[in-house]
């Protein structure tokens, strides 16, 4: 089973959920798909047993076969492509390009060829038995995509372990790839009018995909919970509270792992996992009930 | 020689566009015949890479120079490679930078920002 974790906002507590999630699991995966900030392994402390690196596939021109005829510039939606024709030279704006491959099969003279550029590199490690991977963007890169879509593929069967993929923030593109296969999407919501803004966010998000999901509280307060208001008013279901708690701020603060650290924190991500584990399996059973 | 200057409309008294790759005019002026031609700048509307669509215009025009308060470094390589040169307007009034232009008194603009990439600015 996958489970997603995401919210409209950074600092929620998306990491704090999912890490404490697949630790409490004791066997399970770990995905970071925050490629542009990942911070999962800050937790985790993986020993790196494997790194690979992630290329995407831009045009490179010959400029002694391009003709400026110009198909290429007139087809890039992305305006990747200039030609001064008078100079017989055609110019690739790299970091433009979205590698949609379009001038490359287009071009009628063979001008334009495949080359591969690195935009980042996944890491495999082990932290107990959650095995941990972490997916890095290097600076300056438009998109991590093509850096998530391969973390996700390497774990389409997941027959075995749950794993738990911690988004990165917001309800653009990247997140949209994260979720994309999930069984499951867990939101954290922060108890601020502010938070929920952002929760509203990513509740769209997850509707529009027509995604199984519900909701965690994080840093719960005596009082009025305006995140809890709107989940109420819209129906969502709230699986879990998360306590506003100092000794809890402080281990995770410590980049330290409060389900390993304290048997308080244990129970009460055991309980969540439970859970989740409990909802998902409702879900597959009503899915496979209304196949028949 | 032709020279393009970004602009707010299709007028002569018109002014000067702050932005060169997002402006909604382009006025191409024959230095020798005097003659004004205004095109539409189809990169206005681009979501992306709207500097290298509105350079590649003015390459295509035959533009030996432009005049503009400000060129983004992707226009700014476009127009390099076709060897146009990008000259500083000092003032939004049209003809006052044609005039200076062919006088010889418009510096060249030196200041080549890094693209404002779907980030707006002023």
């Amino acid at each position: 089973m996958r489970i997603a974790v995401l919210s409209g906002k950074g600092g929620t507590g998306k990491t704090l959920v999912s890490v404490n999630l697949a630790a409490a699991a004791h066997k399970a995966v770990y995905i970071d798909c925050d490629v542009e900030e990942p911070n999962g392994h800050l937790f985790f402390k993986p020993a790196v047993i494997q790194e690979e690196e992630i290329a995407i596939k831009i045009p490179a021109v010959d400029n002694t076969r391009c003709n400026g005829c110009r198909q290429c510039v007139d087809f890039c939606k992305f305006n990747a492509l200039a030609s001064i024709k008078n100079q017989n030279k055609l110019i690739i704006f790299e970091e433009v390009c979205h590698s949609c491959g379009g001038c490359i099969m287009l071009c009628p003279e063979k001008a334009l060829t495949e080359k591969e550029k690195v935009i980042g590199k996944i890491q495999k490690g082990m932290s107990d038995a959650v095995t941990v991977y972490t997916g890095i963007l290097n600076i300056g890169e438009a998109s991590g995509i093509p850096i998530i879509k391969q973390l996700l593929d390497d774990h389409k069967d997941t027959s075995g372990m749950p794993v738990f993929i911690d988004c990165p923030p917001g309800s653009a593109c990247i997140v949209m790839e994260s979720i994309k296969d999930a069984d499951y999407c867990i939101l954290v919501a922060e108890p601020t009018l502010f938070g929920v803004h952002n929760l509203n966010m990513v509740y769209e998000l997850v509707k529009l995909f027509g995604k199984q999901f519900s909701v965690v509280l994080n840093k719960c307060l005596d009082g009025e919970n305006p995140a809890e208001k709107f989940c109420i008013e819209k129906n969502i279901k709230i699986i879990g509270r998360i306590p506003f708690d100092t000794e809890l701020g402080i281990i995770n603060s410590n980049a330290e792992i409060a389900v390993r650290k304290n048997p308080k924190y244990g129970d009460i991500f055991s309980s969540l996992l439970e859970t989740v584990v409990r909802e998902v399996q409702h879900k597959h059973e009503t899915t496979s009930h209304s196949q028949r | 020689m032709k020279i393009a200057v970004p602009v707010d409309e299709k007028d002569l008294k018109s002014k000067v566009c702050v932005s060169f790759g997002r402006t909604p005019y382009f006025l191409i002026y024959n230095t020798e015949t005097k003659e004004s031609v205004f095109l539409e700048n189809s990169a206005a509307a681009s979501t992306g890479g709207a500097g290298i669509k509105a350079a590649q215009t003015i390459v295509d025009n035959g533009v030996s120079a432009l005049l503009t308060p400000r060129c983004g470094e992707n226009a700014a390589d476009v127009l390099k490679a076709a060897d146009i040169k990008i000259y500083k307007t000092k003032s939004v009034a049209i003809n006052d930078n044609i005039e200076a232009f062919i006088d010889g008194k418009l510096p060249l603009l030196d200041e080549i920002h890094a693209g404002f990439h779907g980030r707006g600015g002023n």
